[in-house]
């Protein structure tokens, strides 16, 4: 149950140069059409209770993996066997009717995942609770807003716990309330042993909910590991541009260390450094710190701003900024020059490990000019050696004043 | 069609069949004040005129009824009723994908589910209006007693007939909408080349012979027998339309078995 397995599935589309093509094809049995390949020789497993985020750029054929996975589409190659019940929540709604009544569509929409009318009858109670959409449920569904739609749609998809959830982009519509509690069912099911396959792109959805991504371009599965490292390696991907390349390093714990750009400017050297000047690997918390960058450049650059962000063992960026916010961008850098960036600041940090990750751009963002994107470009730890014991990933300590009234 | 796979799957979805032609028969009225009886409306409206310009114009050709009052209307009633289940049916199935692509790009379902819905449906439409034409027979005293219950099996013809076709019309309008265009004209020639507001008598001999090759002129006549002549329809007049519907039932499964896979591509 809930175990998947993609053998070598491709999906081609067909495209014909007239519509009087099609019925020479279907009368003389000749091919006319051409294939447009959007998927190509995918294949992955999961096993039951794995939590899979499918990340890629538009059209690089997430959607269509999923719903060939769901079902809905056939594969032209290759084959699916997916063991046990999928739920899935394909884009907006789920072929809704617009006369009918939330109600209604509740009951279609569990009639059409093979439920009989007493369960649904039965679970009812529980989809109107969970989507929280008070009398509107006895309204026709043309009155809802497109987050109402989307909270009916995920409390019918999820009213009985499947084995295999598919959930694609369809969180992005609600509410944060709603999308808090949708998390939150969707955590509880993979708990439960319930297989997950999300599409998103929200990074922080991906890191927190699956243990494993896989990353599509143009139909192809280019990346399958961790979530930090796929989601790492698809920044660089949409930051590459022209002659720019990505390179994958291992690094000795076994993280995958991800550098791209274009290269007129590269970091040279960084380093952590307290405050005798001394490379630290090892900081206390609140301990006053120097991120040491030393910066080189290949080629005469307009404008250079480094940027770099402080993430935690998860991928998550706790703090970041760059010289471009700090109005200290460098302008009409000649080639050959060496700068080195002190940056100090106390390391207000909980106990744990973090990475820096640096960026050396033109402006605020990678996206126009990325010279060179580096993740896990240093790792550090933060012990704590003489604060009190504290939860979290932040210092913030507070002073704590109480009386009586 | 003939899958015993097909059968399973649409038993296991019974549900959402059956659901779905409850919705829509109360959906299709539930915001009108008047409900099912526009369901009728349609229907009996088209029996009232023809009835009004026809009868005076008929009678003479129904021979051995100059007695009866209202023949004319019986025998149009029967044909009307009988045709509006065929036209209906095929005029459905033919967009029925189309119709529902939505859902079908979205869920899993069994796609046999949806012609499915489009019989059941249109079957209720027909029991209702059938049912107010045997109360008006037994009203007016021509309760057409034993033969009735020939109408079941020419009933089950003429599903058997209107499926196969309907599912193959239907398959082939998602690959090419033409086919959709091309039905509605052909069903209004077909009713028009049909004895249901004329009888066959009143045709010059000519023109009769021609008639031989539509295949739905002995199922009508059929209908018209029982209701009017109050006697049994000649079974062994249908054998052509039987073979015929055997050779739909095949090419509806053929179609539609070999592309319901390419449907979702189309839509």
């Amino acid at each position: 149950m809930g175990y998947l397995k993609v053998r070598n599935v491709g999906k081609a589309y067909k495209r014909y140069p007239s519509k009087w093509a099609r019925l020479a094809e279907w009368i003389t049995g000749r091919e006319w059409h051409e294939k447009h390949w959007v998927l190509r020789d995918i294949s992955f497993e999961v096993a039951p209770g794995e939590a899979v985020g499918f990340i890629g750029v538009n059209g690089a054929g997430k959607s269509t993996l999923l719903k060939i996975i769901t079902g809905t589409t056939q594969p032209t190659t290759g084959s699916v066997d997916a063991g046990g019940r999928i739920a899935a929540l394909l884009e907006l709604g789920m072929g809704f009717h617009p006369d009918f009544t939330g109600r209604q569509n509740a009951y279609m929409g569990g009639q059409i995942r093979g439920l009989s009318t007493e369960q649904i009858s039965e679970l009812m109670p529980q989809i109107e609770a969970f989507a929280e959409i008070s009398d509107y449920i006895d309204q026709p569904m043309r009155t809802y807003s497109s987050g109402m739609q989307v909270r009916l749609a995920f409390s019918v998809a999820t009213a009985l716990r499947p084995d295999i959830l598919i959930v694609d982009e369809a969180l992005s519509v609600g509410d944060a309330y709603f999308q808090h509690k949708s998390f939150n069912r969707i955590h509880e099911f993979s708990e439960q042993g319930t297989t997950l396959l999300i599409v998103s792109h929200d990074r922080s959805a991906i890191q927190n909910l699956c243990d494993r991504a896989i990353l599509l371009e143009r139909g192809f599965v280019i990346k399958d590991g961790y979530p930090e490292e796929v989601m790492d390696f698809y920044n660089a991907i949409i930051a590459e541009k022209e002659n720019a390349t990505v390179e994958v390093r291992r690094l000795e714990d076994g993280r995958a260390q991800t550098t791209s750009g274009t290269g007129e400017a590269t970091v040279a050297d960084i380093a952590i450094l307290d405050e005798s000047g001394q490379r630290v690997e090892f900081v206390d918390v609140g301990q006053v710190v120097t991120l040491h960058i030393e910066v080189i450049t290949h080629a005469f650059i307009e404008r250079l701003v480094l940027g770099y962000g402080i993430k935690d063992r998860l991928g998550q960026v706790i703090y970041g900024t760059n010289t471009h916010l700090k109005e200290q961008a460098l302008l009409n850098v000649p080639a050959g020059t060496r700068y080195v960036f002190d940056i100090v600041f106390p390391a207000n940090l909980g106990p744990g490990s973090y990475s820096i990750q640096t960026a050396l751009c033109s402006t605020d963002t990678h996206l126009v000019n990325n010279y060179e994107w580096r993740d896990l470009a240093l790792v550090f730890n933060v012990l704590n050696i003489n604060k009190s014991h504290f939860a979290g990933c932040a210092w913030i300590d507070p002073e704590i004043k109480i009386s009586t009234i | 069609m003939l899958h015993p796979v097909m059968f399973r799957s649409l038993w296991q979805y019974r549900g959402f069949v059956w659901g779905s032609v409850l919705r829509e028969f109360n959906g299709k009225y539930r915001e009108s004040l008047f409900g099912a009886f526009w369901a009728v409306a349609g229907p009996l409206t088209m029996i009232v005129i023809y009835t009004v310009v026809f009868a005076q114009l008929m009678r003479p050709t129904l021979p051995g009824h100059e007695s009866t009052r209202f023949a004319f209307s019986i025998y149009l009633c029967a044909g009307v009723i009988a045709w509006g289940l065929f036209a209906e049916m095929l005029g459905r199935m033919n967009s029925v994908f189309l119709e529902h692509g939505n859902l079908i790009k979205k869920a899993n379902f069994p796609r046999i589910c949806l012609p499915t819905i489009v019989v059941f449906s249109a079957l209720i439409n027909f029991g209702i209006l059938l049912g107010i034409y045997l109360f008006f027979l037994t009203i007016i005293g021509h309760w057409p007693g034993w033969p009735i219950l020939s109408i079941l099996p020419l009933l089950v013809l003429q599903l058997l007939f209107t499926i196969g076709l309907g599912v193959a019309l239907g398959t082939l309008n998602v690959f090419f909408r033409d086919v959709g265009q091309i039905t509605g004209v052909v069903l209004q020639f077909w009713f028009w080349l049909t004895p249901i507001v004329y009888t066959l008598q009143a045709l010059p001999v000519s023109a009769r012979g021609f008639m031989r090759f539509n295949p739905l002129l002995p199922l009508i006549g059929a209908w018209q027998t029982v209701f009017l002549d109050r006697s049994w329809p000649d079974f062994t007049s249908l054998l052509p339309l039987a073979v015929l519907t055997l050779l739909m039932l095949w090419l509806g499964a053929w179609l539609f078995l070999g592309r319901v896979g390419e449907l979702v591509d189309e839509l």
